[in-house]
């Protein structure tokens, strides 16, 4: 177990030099030139040089990385071309909203999509199973910026029942939170519906309902605790869609969390923000690979790790 | 020496058009103002910060020598009690307001001014602003960093500051005027250091008390400020994270006062349609153009006869209301209210046929294929389809390249983009002086790789024109000034390298309970409200 870890977190330090390389990358042959954004319109072409030799972008390719990973090392992201704000104060101050709304996302996935797919299980073939796979197909594929929009103008401006935006009280998490949670639940009723059918058609089931236990013992107490499996490894994979969502959400949402400050940053060609961002999701999503690996084996006794 | 010494009298006869008189009625004291923005704050620092949202926040906590009459381009002294101009227009000298306090305690002398302009022009602040400071002696080694300080600022004595120029210029008053000039307390920057920007010190209305990254920023009242009775708030909160769809619908709840990056072009009809709204609506003029930039170095557009015919295959007015009329069309540089405006000028003709002529002239009778180049941000690639349409017409194919701004003023400055349209990127004045839309955009100085004069039009006669006019300083030849920059912008007309489309309109919505003259919320120096004036009625 001890060895499985150590290899696991050397394989995503692995993965996060990769991310960080590609990332570097992209922003280095990005054609726009954040010096020119920095120095301003009115500036000589001596104060552009001046601007660039004191960040080192006149640096080679590989030096710049170099320099940058070293201070990453070192806890080091460095400071935002146009804040003048160290990048870790940035992300530091923005993490806990964006943990929240990952917290209470899922929550939402997972109350709205996990009884969806079980149903859908239990009425296989029929109208209700085929009516619910739609839904999930629709949910899954319906744009974010719509739905975070039509949910605000509703429930936010017409019946004000919530906030139209910001941060700070509980009502305020509702709409951002219910957004993600449809939009994330039909992959989990897909997951579960499917994971379902496999196990109602298990030789266990058909014991357990030849003994003559009730239905719904059967499916809480013997269908289901088998069939969550694949929801624990989801939940990982999630963290990484999640992060893709939270762009378009906070920022409808004026929810004052890392997706906000990416797209600001990537607006302004903000480099220093977009790699900090960009490595802390990526981090995430890998800790969250992670943790649904290592905890696969607590709840599923026959998965072993190697 | 004979001196012209200049009154604020004086002062106000060398500057420009007032627009509206200030304070129909008695201002109210208390309250506090919310406003939303998109983006958060970058900077408070005047000598970083250089966009349009944090332009008058910094307004309000810091101060300049020169300051301008609230919702006016009119020059006034601000914590310079009154200044000198030598009869040779090269040396400046200003007697400091005593009693000046930073938000500190501390009283501000001479040894701050002089240590402000040296700090912006010092290549380790990294200033977008240093450029602005050219003429003052001894730029040159300083900015390159060959001296510790400009020799042409100096603190005779603890209220009085000295600025001698290499050369004579007429902006230096809007220079002194300019954020870049605020005065900041030593002390306060070395002890915040590179945070300065977060963790301002001033001497202005306002001081920032509270300031949560990604959320909000609240400024409170000054209560020693120098000005007496001013500003009007007790406090103003400016929510940032705030798209301006979700701040419209919030404004029309009533929970913001002024939202900050205007009305989102989607619902503008609806909300000029509907009278409530709309008489929340201030709209005022900016000194702004929007323009198409044809690169003069490269064929077909080094011909220009090809120029003026795109002048001429432009119909503005449609693209006018292709914004919903929140603009005016522009023959010329300049915008209208900008001095220097030459008033009785046509422009070109929208005449597509005799466009086709033009180029028929120029050898192309079959017309061209080119690029436009535009920012991918609405309503900007609409704007662009229009342009595409007009060219059409007399011949010349344009493909649209919609890329983010950063990328399109990357090609721009590089000198690689035939054509560009301009909006989302336009140049909005730094002050209202003509001399601000030439020197970047026009002038041979820009016309560099990099630079800003994306028509890479470089005009030896008219850069000599332009420095003669900046040489006149006596208040008393203002228009002989004037004349002359409005003959450089209709030589600048002939020569075609830009084909002026409109002048942007700025329109701010502000809440009912929202008090002061229109023209504070539609503040040509102060975009978009003049925090220090403005009140709540009730």
């Amino acid at each position: 177990m001890a060895a499985y870890i150590v290899r696991r977190l050397i394989q995503s330090a692995l993965i996060l030099l990769g991310v960080s390389f590609i990332t570097f990358v992209l922003l280095y042959v990005l054609p726009a030139d954040p010096v020119r954004q920095i120095a301003g319109r009115s500036a000589t072409a001596a104060t552009v040089e001046s601007i660039r030799q004191q960040l080192g972008l006149d640096q080679p390719f590989l030096v710049q990385y170099g320099n940058y990973l070293l201070n990453l090392i070192q806890g080091d992201f460095g400071r935002s071309y146009l804040q003048k704000t160290e990048v870790a104060q940035l992300i530091v101050s923005r993490l806990p909203a964006t943990l929240l709304l990952l917290v209470a996302a899922i929550a939402c996935e997972l109350l709205i999509g996990l009884p969806l797919g079980i149903v859908a299980a239990l009425n296989r073939g029929k109208m209700i199973d085929n009516g619910l796979m739609l839904t999930s197909f629709l949910t899954v594929s319906a744009p974010q910026f719509v739905v975070a929009l039509l949910l605000l103008f509703v429930f936010a401006v017409k019946l004000g029942w919530f906030p139209i935006g910001g941060y700070g009280t509980f009502a305020h998490i509702v709409l951002p939170a219910v957004t993600l949670g449809i939009l994330g639940s039909g992959w989990y009723s897909r997951i579960m519906r499917s994971s379902m059918v496999d196990v109602l058609r298990a030789d266990f089931i058909r014991t357990a309902r030849a003994k003559g236990l009730g239905r719904s013992k059967v499916i809480l107490g013997h269908a289901l605790p088998n069939a969550i499996l694949p929801i624990i490894a989801m939940i990982g994979i999630d963290i990484g869609l999640f992060m893709s969502g939270i762009v378009v959400v906070e920022s409808v949402f004026g929810w004052p969390g890392i997706g906000q400050l990416a797209w600001q940053a990537i607006q302004r060609v903000d480099i220093p923000i977009i790699m900090g961002v960009t490595l802390v999701s990526a981090c995430g999503i890998v800790l969250g690979n992670l943790i649904a690996d290592l905890i696969s084996p607590l709840i599923d006794p026959r998965i072993k790790l190697r | 020496m004979k001196k012209l010494i200049l009154s604020t009298a004086l002062a106000t006869l060398m500057a420009l058009p007032a627009l509206a008189p200030v304070q129909a009625q008695e201002p109210k004291h208390g309250g506090n103002m919310v406003v939303t923005y998109k983006d958060d704050v970058a900077t408070l620092d005047p000598a970083i910060g250089y966009d349009w949202q944090n332009w008058s926040m910094i307004k309000s906590v810091f101060d300049g020598l020169m300051d301008y009459e609230p919702g006016t381009t009119k020059l006034r002294p601000g914590l310079a009690e009154s200044y000198e101009i030598s009869e040779d227009g090269l040396t400046y000298t200003f007697k400091l307001r005593p009693g000046v306090k930073f938000h500190n305690g501390r009283e501000l002398v001479a040894d701050d001014v002089v240590y402000s302009i040296n700090r912006v022009i010092k290549p380790a602040t990294q200033s977008p602003g240093q450029g602005f400071f050219g003429m003052i002696e001894g730029f040159d080694d300083a900015a390159a960093g060959k001296a510790d300080t400009v020799s042409g600022v100096s603190s005779p004595d603890k209220n009085t500051v000295v600025f001698k120029l290499s050369r004579p210029d007429a902006t230096f008053l809007h220079i002194m005027a300019l954020n870049f000039s605020f005065i900041v307390p030593k002390e306060a920057v070395e002890e915040a250091g590179a945070d300065f920007g977060k963790k301002p010190v001033g001497t202005g209305a306002f001081k920032l008390t509270e300031w949560t990254l990604g959320q909000r920023l609240v400024f409170e009242k000054n209560a020693d400020y120098w000005i007496s009775g001013v500003p009007y708030l007790d406090s103003f909160t400016v929510e940032v994270g705030q798209e301006p769809v979700v701040a419209l619908l919030r404004a029309q709840k009533g929970e913001v006062d002024v939202p900050g990056d205007g009305i989102p072009p989607a619902k503008f009809v609806e909300v000029m349609k509907d009278k409530a709204q709309a008489d929340l609506v201030v709209e005022g003029g900016q000194l702004h153009t929007g323009y198409i930039t044809m690169n003069v170095t490269q064929a077909p557009f080094d011909k220009v006869e090809v120029r003026r015919a795109v002048n001429m295959a432009i119909n503005k007015d449609r693209i006018v209301q292709v914004i919903n009329g929140r603009a005016v069309p522009a023959n010329q540089p300049l915008p209208p209210s900008m001095p220097g405006y030459t008033k009785d000028y046509e422009g070109y003709k929208f005449d597509q046929a005799a466009a086709k002529k033009l180029l028929a002239d120029a050898g192309y009778e079959n017309g061209f294929d080119t690029e436009l180049f535009v920012m991918n941000t609405d309503p900007n690639p609409r704007i662009a389809q229009a342009i595409q349409q007009d060219l059409k017409a007399i011949g010349i194919n344009a493909q649209i390249k919609s890329l983010a701004q950063a990328n399109v003023i990357e090609a721009g400055g590089a000198g690689t983009a035939p054509m560009i349209w301009s909006g989302g990127m336009a140049w909005i004045a730094d002050f209202p002086d003509p001399a601000n839309f030439y020197g970047p955009i026009l002038g041979c100085s820009g016309a560099v790789e990099g630079g800003w004069n994306w028509s890479k039009y470089c005009n030896a006669e008219l850069d000599k024109l332009a420095a003669e006019a900046d040489s006149i300083v006596d208040p008393n030849k203002v228009d002989e000034r004037l004349a002359k920059w409005s003959e450089i912008y209709m030589k600048v007309m002939e020569d075609a390298p830009w084909a002026p489309v409109f002048n942007e309109q700025r329109f701010t919505m502000k809440s009912a309970r929202m008090g002061g003259d229109d023209a504070l919320y539609v503040d040509p120096v102060s975009i978009p409200v003049n925090y220090d004036y403005v009140y709540i009625k009730e």
